[in-house]
This record gives C-alpha cells, sequence and structure tokens, in this order.
C-alpha cells in the first residue's frame, strides 16, 4: 500500500513538473493518466520495495552526499591522468568480494562503482564483482572496502 | 544579485565545457575500450553535473528548474547502468574471442 502511494506521489510530482498548465481538464487527464500508469505497474507486479525503495530513505541522504564527494574527487583524478597522457594509467582488472545480502544493495554497490570514475564494474553476480580500475591506487582504493561498508549501512 | 548569480553560472558553464572537452580527448588518447569510458564517464557525472547547475542559476525560481533538477537526476540514475551494460558487452566479447568462438546473441 505504502509503495503504491509512493509511486502515486512520484509519477504525480513528474507530471506536474512536466505540465506547466494548471486547468481543472488538463489536471484530471494528469490524474487519469498516473491512475492507469500505477494500475499498469500493479499489472506487471513491480510496485515493491525494490522499484520504491522508500525503506532506505532515512539512510540515503547521507550516502549520497559522501557519494558526491567520492565522485568530484575522482572526477579530478581522471581529469588529471587524460592530461598527463597514457603513462599517467595503469588500467586492469580485480574481483571483488560483495557482502551485500540483498538485490538492491548489491545494484547499489555496483552503480556507485560505475558513478565514480576510475572504475567501471564488468560484471555482477551473487556474491562476486568484477572490476576494471584505470589505476591500480584505483582499484587498491576500493579494496579498502569504504564503499561497501556504507552501502552495508543503507542496507540495514 | 542577480549579476552574482549569472557569474558563477557561467563559471560553471565554462567548467562544465571543459571536462567534456576533456571528457572527448580522453575517449581519443587511451588505449582500450575500458579505459576510453572512464574518461567517457566523466561527461556523464561531473561534467552534465555543472552544466545543468549552471543553467539552474539562470532559471530562477520557476518550473524550468524543476526540470532540470529531473534531467539531473535520470542522467544520474541511467548514466551507470548503461555503462555496466557497455562494460560488460565488451567482457563477453573479448570471452568469445579468447576461447575462439564466433560472438552470438544469447
Amino acid at each position: 500500500m505504502k509503495h503504491t502511494f509512493s509511486i502515486s506521489a512520484l509519477l504525480a510530482t513528474i507530471w506536474l513538473a512536466n505540465s506547466g498548465h494548471y486547468t481543472g481538464l488538463l489536471l484530471s487527464f494528469g490524474a487519469v493518466s498516473v491512475a492507469l500508469v500505477v494500475w499498469i505497474c500493479h499489472r506487471m507486479d513491480v510496485v515493491d520495495h525494490e522499484s520504491q525503495p522508500i525503506h532506505l530513505t532515512r539512510h540515503l541522504p547521507r550516502y549520497y552526499a559522501w557519494l558526491a564527494v567520492q565522485i568530484v574527487a575522482s572526477n579530478i583524478d581522471v581529469v588529471k591522468r587524460v592530461w598527463s597522457g597514457n603513462s599517467a594509467i595503469s588500467p586492469g582488472m580485480r574481483r571483488f568480494k560483495i557482502n551485500q545480502k540483498t538485490d538492491i544493495g548489491r545494484v547499489i554497490y555496483a552503480n556507485s562503482i560505475n558513478l565514480t570514475p576510475g572504475t567501471i564494474s564488468v560484471t555482477l553476480s551473487d556474491n562476486e564483482v568484477l572490476v576494471h580500475g584505470l589505476t591500480q591506487t584505483n582499484l587498491d582504493d576500493l579494496d579498502t572496502g569504504e564503499m561497501s561498508r556504507r552501502v552495508d549501512k543503507l542496507e540495514q | 544579485m542577480t549579476d552574482l548569480l549569472e557569474v558563477i553560472s557561467g563559471i560553471l558553464l565554462l567548467i562544465g565545457s571543459g571536462l567534456i572537452f576533456t571528457g572527448a580527448l580522453g575517449v581519443l588518447r587511451f588505449p582500450d575500450t575500458y579505459s576510453r569510458m572512464h574518461a567517457a564517464g566523466v561527461t556523464e557525472t561531473l561534467a552534465t553535473t555543472s552544466l545543468l547547475m549552471g543553467l539552474m542559476l539562470l532559471a530562477g525560481w520557476s518550473l524550468v528548474l524543476l526540470k532540470l533538477i529531473m534531467i539531473l537526476l535520470f542522467i544520474l540514475f541511467t548514466s551507470p547502468t548503461a555503462s555496466h551494460a557497455l562494460a560488460k558487452a565488451v567482457w563477453r566479447d573479448q570471452q568469445h574471442k579468447s576461447h575462439g568462438e564466433q560472438p552470438h546473441d544469447s
């Protein structure tokens, strides 16, 4: 029920933000289309804790703030290496264990790896992720497990 | 006040353009597909963020601001998934080649 409410609110916000016309007729069209999409989503059985992870909301802002700092830092690092050329990079692949227990935790972890330039998750299985790093330092940083620990905290 | 906002917005747009140029340079410079994807990662994270933030400052408190925020969120949600799909495709292709098989769809 709370997931249905969450997806309706989300769709209504997107509709209102994109419309800009707030007459009675158009608003009722908007309400009808939101209801239709919610009904279709229910039939597809995708309205659950995975598409609407509202149980994470409490911990998300803190994680996003940390991730934003990481993204800016690794961007600056990659920009430096682009300008100093091929001698500054040492690409490589490494496998990492995944401790996250839920699918959504694993997806958040892999997406965070992808969002920070310098590391890309290549394959993802239940207990392992294969990561390509632009430099060995990028891979070593990931190996310290800081990001993994923070995603763990998010899951709880 | 508006002058200050315009100056900050101009700086952000300039930084964004510089980062996109850097990303393009990296794509041309780096030796293999994965390394090039790291360079492209700069354009899809920090470059788009600073460009859109520059535009947000110009937009002021309006519906346009909300739309720009939505564009930014959608880009940040979809781009890691897209780059994962691309990396996985490259990996599978290399696996097939190293085993001497023809790549096939599965």
